[in-house]
């Protein structure tokens, strides 16, 4: 790595600091249902009692990567209907609504970027396309994050917010989980690092497959993450899940994951993290 | 030995001819009219097991690959191997027994055996979890998959679970890592896998036994990214849905061959598995020794390659 690129200040969040990421003056917390200026919400964080609102990939981007510099990949692709699936509705419907609703085209973006001056291949999950499931495109986005990332030697940094597998597109949507993991495998070859971010929620085939198989594993405050959901569990055991079970400070505590991330730190934790891996 | 609704009239029928024949022997007769009924009643139940077996539905396959009396992995590896000597625990917490392992002799070659293990009665079933393993049976998978690279001996797999187990020592010892972990190392391995679903699977918990370079399934076997009755309670709240969803998953055999999943459909004996174990082993040994021949000439490079390239290529979507 250049010596220009590892003398730059990295924890430098100016840009992010003016990015806005709320509308309207009065904002409500889902959190603790207080009702505050919308500007005290910085990074979507409620000043009162610390509740991280779902930031969408586009916010992420905005807060992580160095402004203009993301290069979408794989926005063209969509998805079939291999099973010609229905519950009622024609799964093809239901893409088409998850689209106009959310504005995305999948539930995930990926792209090449820079962070910080460094060039990454980036991923950041879209929650609201049908809880982020993961289906064959999620699954080719995410294989060719980690293989153009081997090929050009890019650490990968993605933000996964995923209920698991996309239910509709059945076996297929369960190989996904191999396939992006297999392609993870290519990146570890070449030794170039991944840092998995886990956003709320993180749990089924997403959380099972390579989401938690980062060289360094970061979760935002609180976030869900596991592998069964936690209505599975209580359905399953027959009791209610103790307070802060399969949360990010619970992951930390029984050593799944290496850091818990405050918001407004990430940009800068994953800037350190690459930085002491990579350069000289 | 169990009978599933569907199987019913069969095995009424062969009661009777069994009671028959039992008759005639008591009664010290026998003749030619009494071996020309019971031709007749046997070809009837010849016929009848074709039409019942000739039409199942998902839901009844569903069922038979959960059949109690299914053979299990372990009831396939003592009738295909000589020699098995069985592995214990992941070295770091316990011995998981919904998942067993270790090496033997198949056919003359020195291979690594894994697959998920069900329980035959009510304690053997709670010893093993009933087929659902927590993350200690996959990281003793691991720990055997590794050493199948390191000695390089091929590696089998059978699959046969409803599913890694959502519990809370499960969550607290990283399911999720842990199966995450049997994909990255399977996906990794220099040398021959070779999967086979014997009976049920189940979800993540399934594929984590199952990125081989060959999949084969036997015909009323099934595999799927979630069970038909999560499926169910999921869409409609209502988990008695899961024929429905069984068949809107497309769960069998013939639509994993079809879709590219699976490389070899392995027809069952007559009546199913469970009727004749010994040649559903004979019927399962032969094709992953088919398969095995058909590797041997790749190096340990070229397995990993072939077996990348075929998960690379299964995903459905248009554009680019
Ligand atoms: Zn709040």
């Amino acid at each position: 790595m250049s010596s220009e690129r590892s003398a730059r200040p990295q924890g430098n969040l100016d840009h992010a600091e003016k990015v806005s990421l709320g509308a309207g003056v009065f904002r409500r917390c889902d959190g603790c249902g207080d009702t505050q200026l919308s500007e005290s919400f910085a990074y979507g964080v409620c000043p009162r009692c610390g509740h991280h609102e779902r930031l969408s990939a586009e916010q992420w981007m905005q807060l992580l990567l160095d402004p203009g510099s993301f290069e979408p990949e794989g926005e063209a692709l969509a998805p079939t209907d291999p099973l010609r699936f229905s519950d009622g509705r024609p799964y093809p419907e239901r893409v088409a609504s998850a689209r106009r609703s959310s504005g995305a085209t999948e539930a995930i973006r990926v792209g090449a970027a820079t962070l910080a001056g460094r060039p990454i291949m980036f991923g950041a999950f879209v929650f609201r396309f049908m809880g982020g499931s993961m289906g064959s495109v999620v699954g080719e986005r995410l294989t060719r994050l980690f293989e153009r990332a081997a090929s050009a030697r890019r650490p990968a940094v993605v933000l996964s917010a995923s209920g698991g597998a996309r239910m509709q597109e059945g076996i297929f949507s369960l190989m996904q989980m191999a396939r992006t993991v297999a392609a993870l495998g290519r990146l570890r070859e070449v030794s170039m690092p991944f840092v998995s971010v886990l956003l709320d929620p993180t749990t089924g085939g997403v959380a099972a497959s390579y989401a938690l198989l980062g060289d360094v594993n970061l979760a935002e405050p609180r976030a869900l993450i596991g592998f069964a959901g936690p209505r599975v569990i209580e359905q399953t055991i027959g009791q209610k899940l103790p307070e802060g079970f399969q949360r990010s400070e619970f992951l930390l505590e029984h050593g799944m994951i290496d850091q818990i991330a405050e918001r407004r730190e990430m940009r800068a934790t994953i800037a350190r993290v690459l930085a002491l891996l990579l350069d000289d | 030995m169990a009978t599933l609704e569907f199987e019913r009239p069969l095995v009424e029928l062969e009661r009777r001819i069994a009671e028959l024949k039992t008759a005639i022997r008591a009664s010290g007769r026998g003749g030619a009219e009494f071996d020309v009924e019971v031709a007749r009643l046997e070809e009837k139940a010849r016929r009848l097991q074709e039409d019942i077996f000739g039409s199942l539905g998902s839901w009844q396959k569903v069922q038979l690959s959960r059949h109690p009396d299914r053979p299990f992995t372990l009831d396939y590896v003592q009738r295909l191997c000589d020699d098995f000597v069985e592995l214990h625990g992941d070295r770091a917490y316990s011995d998981d027994r919904a998942i067993v392992g270790g090496i033997a002799r198949f056919r003359g070659r020195s291979v690594v055996l894994i697959g998920h293990q069900k329980g035959r009665g009510v304690k053997d079933n709670m010893a093993r979890n009933f087929g659902m393993p927590h993350p200690e049976g996959y990281r003793k998978a691991l720990r055997l998959m590794e050493m199948a690279a390191r000695f390089r001996r091929p590696l089998l797999t059978f699959i046969d679970t409803p599913g890694a187990y959502p519990g809370l020592g499960a969550e607290e010892r990283g399911q999720a890592e842990a199966i995450g972990q049997c994909l990255l190392s399977m996906s990794r391995l220099r040398v021959p896998v070779i999967a086979t679903v014997i009976g049920e699977g189940g979800s993540g918990g399934a594929l984590a036994l199952g990125v081989a370079n060959r999949v084969v399934m036997l015909e009323f076997s099934t595999y799927s990214v979630i069970s038909p009755e999560g499926c169910a309670s999921i869409l409609w709240k209502d988990r008695a849905r899961g024929p429905e969803a069984a068949e809107a998953l497309k769960v069998t055999a013939d639509h994993l061959l079809r879709f590219g999943v699976v490389d070899e459909l392995v027809p069952e004996p007559p009546g199913g598995a469970h009727r004749d174990p010994d040649e559903a082993a004979r019927r399962v040994g032969d094709a992953i020794a088919r398969h095995l021949d058909a590797l041997a000439p790749l190096d340990g490079p070229r397995l990993a390659e072939d077996r990348y390239r075929k998960y690379r290529a299964i995903g459905e979507f248009v554009g680019e």
